[in-house]
């Protein structure tokens, strides 16, 4: 919209920013903002016999997170996330690229394949796995008959499973972003490279991959972070040797009622989904600004 | 030029991981056999147990009722916001209000779960439907607004301009303009907010307390004490609502595009 100069009009502008910007700002400072701060705030207050807060100060609670199961917890989320989210990208690169080359038809009933199980109940698709690697389920009684699993072993309960259906449920969600960025990329870029002499894989891993770097950070990010926060993956096929430091702030929640050691217990939580992010930010500064290509060339 | 076959491999093992366990569950729904793995005839009689479950059935309408309600506020708290990302960019307030309402989806679910609760419980309001809805629209919000924000940034405002130039009212051209243009948008937020509300567990789980119950509570409640062939039908019943859904939309946006190609 054309700008009008005069104190009157910048003064409307003004307050039509501010009405507009006002509702979503203040629901989201009341509902989130003011909430995350306060698991900060109540990990210093005692709990009260009734699974409320009680009054006064303590640092006893920040003292029970020195229990050593709470590190061990909290470096079995690191790695497992970690794991889950590496499996991930070697299934979502080469998925998120084949989709952005198919041909029109195909590439769009790929994407819908693709978005489907996006949309559909995370409840749901967990406990399909459930059922599957059940001890009466299909998966079980296959690898037995052809002998590879013994009849008393448990697919079920233990970190394998956690890992499995951790894939399963945020995969769709890597595929989704390294399309959106395979399908911008200019291939005759990788023709071109080739011609130059380059071998397929060279040319995949130093054009294509530095080309869809956007793409492979977003999905990194929104496989890694759920991971570290989740809780019904190992709630459902895990076992209590797989727990992660989401069952413990639900244990703290609905087993023991008690809110400030749950609080406490996100604090850490919080501050390992906080390092990633950084580390991703830092990152992305430092290559930025040499090259300082992205933004000039963008009209 | 030759191109590697692997990636496609790669692709078709990902589609069966994909469909795989739901196709199972789905077949599964109609075994007579409690247990998966060994068929013993067809059946329906899952389904027929599943109408005389009058838990399920309340569950199902709290889920809608929060749903439509969440749907409804979230769409209009998320598009104001929207308008102002796009109309005000690069203000100070802007950025901080960008910051606010990207937040929320980078943060896991599970921590928004366990903060509300707290603030709640620490304010003294009830859990139950009102603190259900409240954290819906939470999460919704920023959904809603970025989708939003997607459309408006392809938007070519002039055309509100040229409204503005023939003589219709700022808000004349806003209803008979924008908001026409606007409305593929607005429906595609709606129903991410919507299917959103209506697939939450971690969140709601926190924050209903013992009175309220929605559709995942209760199905969650069901995994855990080992009704599985009923969930099976009930997941069943539930894909068939997400299939026609993802078909619907995909209809609705194509048709979308058309028109909107057939009016360049």
């Amino acid at each position: 919209m054309p700008e009008r100069p005069g104190a009157g009009s910048r003064l409307r502008r003004r307050g039509q920013e501010i009405l507009l910007t006002a509702p979503s700002f203040l629901w989201l400072s009341l509902y989130f903002l003011v909430p995350t701060f306060l698991v900060f705030v109540l990990a210093f207050r005692p709990a009260d016999p009734f699974g409320g807060i009680g009054r006064g100060w303590t640092l006893a609670t920040l003292r029970a997170l020195a229990d050593p199961q709470y590190l061990s917890i909290a470096w079995r989320t690191f790695w497992v996330s970690f794991t889950a989210t590496a499996i991930c990208m070697l299934l979502a690169v080469p998925t998120g690229y084949a989709v952005a080359r198919a041909a029109p038809r195909r590439r769009k009933l790929l994407l819908m394949l693709v978005i489907v199980p996006f949309w559909t109940s995370f409840l749901i698709r967990v406990f399909a796995w459930k059922s599957i690697l059940h001890p009466e389920g299909l998966i079980k009684k296959t690898l037995v008959f052809l002998g590879l699993v013994d009849a008393n072993a448990s697919l079920l309960y233990h970190l394998g499973a956690v890992i499995l259906v951790t894939v399963y449920a945020f995969l769709p969600f890597a595929i989704l972003p390294i399309y959106a960025a395979a399908e911008k990329f200019d291939y005759r870029l990788i023709e071109a490279a080739r011609d130059l002499g380059a071998k397929p894989f060279q040319a995949f891993r130093k054009v294509f991959l530095p080309g869809v770097r956007q793409g492979l950070v977003t999905a990194v990010l929104v496989v890694f972070i759920p991971a570290l926060g989740s809780y019904v993956v190992p709630d459902i096929v895990g076992g209590t040797g797989s727990e992660l430091l989401g069952n413990k702030i639900a244990q703290r929640v609905f087993v023991d009622r008690n809110l400030p050691l749950a609080g406490a217990v996100s604090i850490v939580l919080i501050l390992a989904v906080l390092l990633p992010l950084l580390a991703v930010l830092a990152l992305q500064r430092q290559t930025k600004r040499p090259a300082g290509r992205d933004a000039k060339e963008r009209p | 030029m030759r191109r590697s076959r692997f990636p496609f491999i790669v692709t078709g093992v990902v589609l069966v991981f994909f469909y795989l366990p739901i196709l199972i569950l789905v077949v599964d729904s109609f075994n007579a056999s409690r247990f998966g793995g060994a068929w013993r005839g067809f059946s329906l009689k899952w389904y027929a147990r599943l109408f005389h479950e009058p838990a399920i059935w309340e569950a199902a309408r709290n889920t809608l009722f929060i749903a439509l309600l969440v749907t409804l506020v979230s769409l209009v708290l998320g598009t104001t916001s929207a308008l102002a990302l796009h109309r005000f960019a690069n203000s100070r307030l802007q950025r901080g209000h960008y910051t606010l309402v990207y937040t929320p989806l980078v943060v896991p679910e599970i921590l928004m779960g366990i903060s509300m609760l707290m603030a709640f419980v620490a304010a003294g309001v009830e859990l139950g439907m009102l603190t259900i809805i409240l954290a819906h629209v939470t999460f919704c919000v920023s959904y809603v607004a970025l989708t939003v924000l997607g459309r408006l940034q392809d938007f070519d405002f002039t055309i509100i301009e040229a409204a503005r130039d023939l003589g219709a009212s700022g808000w004349t051209a806003a209803r008979r303009v924008l908001l026409p243009m606007l409305a593929p948008g607005l429906a595609a937020a709606a129903l991410i907010a919507f299917t959103l509300s209506v697939d939450d567990f971690v969140i709601t789980f926190f924050v209903a307390g013992p009175g309220a119950t929605t559709l995942p509570i209760r199905v969650y409640s069901m995994i855990k004490h080992g009704a599985t062939p009923l969930i099976n039908a009930l997941s069943t019943l539930l894909l068939a609502l997400t299939f026609t859904t993802v078909l619907v939309s995909q209809r609705l946006s194509a048709s979308g595009s058309l028109k909107s190609r057939t009016m360049e």
